[in-house]
């Protein structure tokens, strides 16, 4: 196989260029940028000669070079085998709609937030439907109990609810732990040890257990949704579903937003019970406060009114979480790009609108459960 | 290099798990232009064999070299080589579907890090040509596009690296009647016109019949039969009987002869 070679014949007529060797994809691809360099140099003079009789292969590509350095359109002059004419008619039917390019405007910007903010819309609005949509659900399910979807909600309380345990339980230990440990180091600077059991009483029931339940099941159980109904868009599921007359919204939503908003007061009162023990263990090696002191004193300092709150909140973040969650995974484009995005955004919006939603209970709660 | 054939499998052997063989001393040998169709019935293992020339899966024993040289060198640039060498027509058309269908197709192009974006593109084009898709397709996504079209694109993608041996693996699977036939018509005319070799797989008489030259019939985990489809109509054995005996494949075949 020869390589691709370019030449000049020194006749004294007119300058041809004589092109031989193999001018295939693989024999130009090592020597690409030097031969188109060649080709462009030799079609400033305006009456070069071309001759091709010495090419012994030549493929599109070969062809779609020398046609730009032609400048799409045969040259005046030109010796071509027929064989190898057809590549090059080939391209010139390619050529005759022109390929359509876009550009890019100065104020792609503006576009841009104003994409942002259409989308952000969008979203709400979508949410706003979802919404309806459960309501309605949940008053066909008062009419009509039968058609209650038992199984997945059990299904998902397991999943979300039952599976989620040992994780949480283990980082509000270690959140226990360190917390306590540091406020510890500080109480006991101004003698006030004991004040210890009202600050981690108070802080993990009534805010902290909730918040962090909340971000972890949001990663894991509320990622878990998205990526599951954008699995169901993309491969056509839910729409056999809908084809059966099955409600997506009643079969898949309602179950996933029910189950997590009956297991996160749960969960929440578990991991803020283990916190506690966290705490505990640390406040019992660190200030010496015995547990029977720790465990007698809590009821005491902190108004049951905060573990109401503690597990509203937990009500209120599960639902939230879920129902973000399948928002956006019924949202999912059949691509494997939107489904990423999806997943990201559901995890990051169920996030910010918890944190959200923690400041407004903050406020609406602010003379409540506080001595 | 001229010499060597195409597609040269020798002794092939699958085994899945511990003894369940799905191929065993299969040889098959595959000549620079020829139109093969691998037939056989379901779980005969067509699907098997196809992956073991397109180098997804190592055999349990034997070996295929394609254009001479062997698909598992150890060396991964020799690798890489050899495998831009052919190009593969999924059966679902396997394109990126986070990807517009120009994207796709230019794939396997910028891949080579060798080509500027102006050719690119005027080569995408021509290859969409070549397909007989529209400019104006080239930027939609394979979620829009209908099933005969993403066999094309599929198809594009395929022959975006001037293969000298093309795959397919059920090219006309799930379409209608009408685009079949027209997507026949494409294969053999691409044939034709670049000289490729093609190995298929397919289920559908019509298109055996209007594209294959030679038939290799898969059965009894080797290659039972191979030859011109005349010959291996010929053969007196249980699937071939099953296969092309019937009334019906009389009709399909005279019918997908009839394609010019």
């Amino acid at each position: 196989m020869q390589p691709p070679r370019l030449s000049l014949s020194d006749e004294a007529s007119a300058a041809r260029v004589i092109l031989s060797g193999t001018w295939t994809l693989a024999a130009i691809s090592p020597c690409y940028a030097r031969l188109s360099g060649e080709l462009a140099a030799q079609n400033r003079g305006v009456d070069v000669g071309w001759d091709l009789d010495a090419i012994e292969h030549l493929d599109s590509v070969g062809a779609s070079m020398l046609w730009r350095a032609w400048g799409g359109g045969f040259p005046a002059d030109v010796a071509l085998p027929d064989e190898l004419r057809v590549v090059f008619e080939r391209i010139r039917a390619a050529g005759q709609d022109g390929p359509v390019v876009r550009g890019r405007g100065w104020l792609d910007w503006l576009a841009g937030m104003g994409g942002l903010a259409e989308a952000f819309w969008r979203n709400l609005l979508g949410v706003l439907a979802l919404l309806g949509r459960l309501v309605l659900d949940a008053g066909h399910l008062l009419r009509h109990p039968g058609d209650t979807p038992w199984r997945e909600i059990s299904a998902n309380l397991y999943k979300a609810g039952a599976r989620a345990l040992p994780v949480t339980s283990l980082v509000a230990f270690l959140i226990g732990v360190v917390l306590s440990y540091l406020s510890a180091l500080q109480l006991n600077r101004f003698g006030a040890d004991v004040y210890i059991v009202n600050l981690l009483g108070i802080g993990i029931i009534r805010e902290l257990g909730p918040v962090l339940v909340a971000v972890l099941v949001a990663g894991r159980s509320g990622s878990a949704m998205t990526a599951q109904l954008g699995v169901m868009r993309v491969t056509e599921e839910i729409d056999a579903l809908a084809t059966m007359g099955v409600s997506r919204s009643l079969r898949l939503v309602f179950p996933k937003v029910l189950a997590l908003a009956i297991a996160m007061p749960l969960i929440t009162a578990w991991t803020s019970a283990m916190a506690l023990i966290g705490g505990m263990v640390a406040a019992q090696i660190q200030v010496d406060i015995s547990y029977g002191f720790f465990i007698e004193t809590l009821p005491k300092v902190v108004p049951v009114a905060n573990v109401w709150i503690g597990l509203a909140k937990g009500l209120v973040f599960g639902f939230l979480i879920a129902l973000l969650a399948c928002h956006f995974g019924l949202q999912v484009k059949p691509n494997t790009e939107s489904l990423s995005s999806n997943t990201t955004r559901s995890v990051v919006t169920a996030i910010t609108v918890v944190i959200l939603a923690d400041a407004v209970f903050a406020i609406a709660t602010r003379s409540i459960g506080i001595d | 290099m001229a010499d060597s054939p195409i597609i040269e499998a020798r002794g092939l052997g699958t085994c899945f798990g511990q003894k369940k063989w799905v191929l065993r001393g299969l040889d098959l040998v595959v000549e620079r232009g020829e139109v093969v169709a691998l037939v056989g019935g379901s779980g005969s293992g067509k699907t098997t064999l196809l992956r073991h020339i397109n180098g997804l899966m190592r055999p349990s024993e034997g070996s295929v070299r394609l254009f001479g040289q062997p698909l598992f060198s150890g060396d991964r640039l020799a690798d890489r080589a050899l495998r831009r060498r052919f190009g593969m027509l999924f059966q679902q058309g396997a394109l990126f579907s986070a990807l517009t269908v120009f994207q796709n197709v230019a794939f396997p192009m910028r891949e080579l890090r060798l080509l500027d974006e102006d050719l690119i593109r005027d080569l995408v084009h021509l290859k969409l040509a070549q397909v007989e898709l529209k400019a104006s397709d080239a930027e939609l996504m394979p979620s829009e596009l209908s099933g005969g079209m993403i066999k094309r694109v599929g198809l594009a993608r395929a022959l975006a690296l001037e293969p000298e041996l093309l795959l397919l693996d059920e090219p006309t699977a799930g379409l209608d009647p009408d685009r079949s036939e027209a997507f026949v018509k494409l294969i053999k005319q691409l044939h034709a016109e670049l000289g490729l070799t093609v190995v298929l797989v397919t289920h559908d008489l019509d298109t055996l019949a209007a594209l294959a030259a030679h038939v290799a019939v898969l059965a009894e985990r080797r290659i039972l039969a191979y030859g011109p489809l005349d010959e291996i109509m010929q053969i007196d054995h249980p699937f071939i009987n099953g296969f092309f005996g019937a009334q019906r494949s009389r009709i399909a075949l005279e019918r997908g002869r009839a394609v010019p």
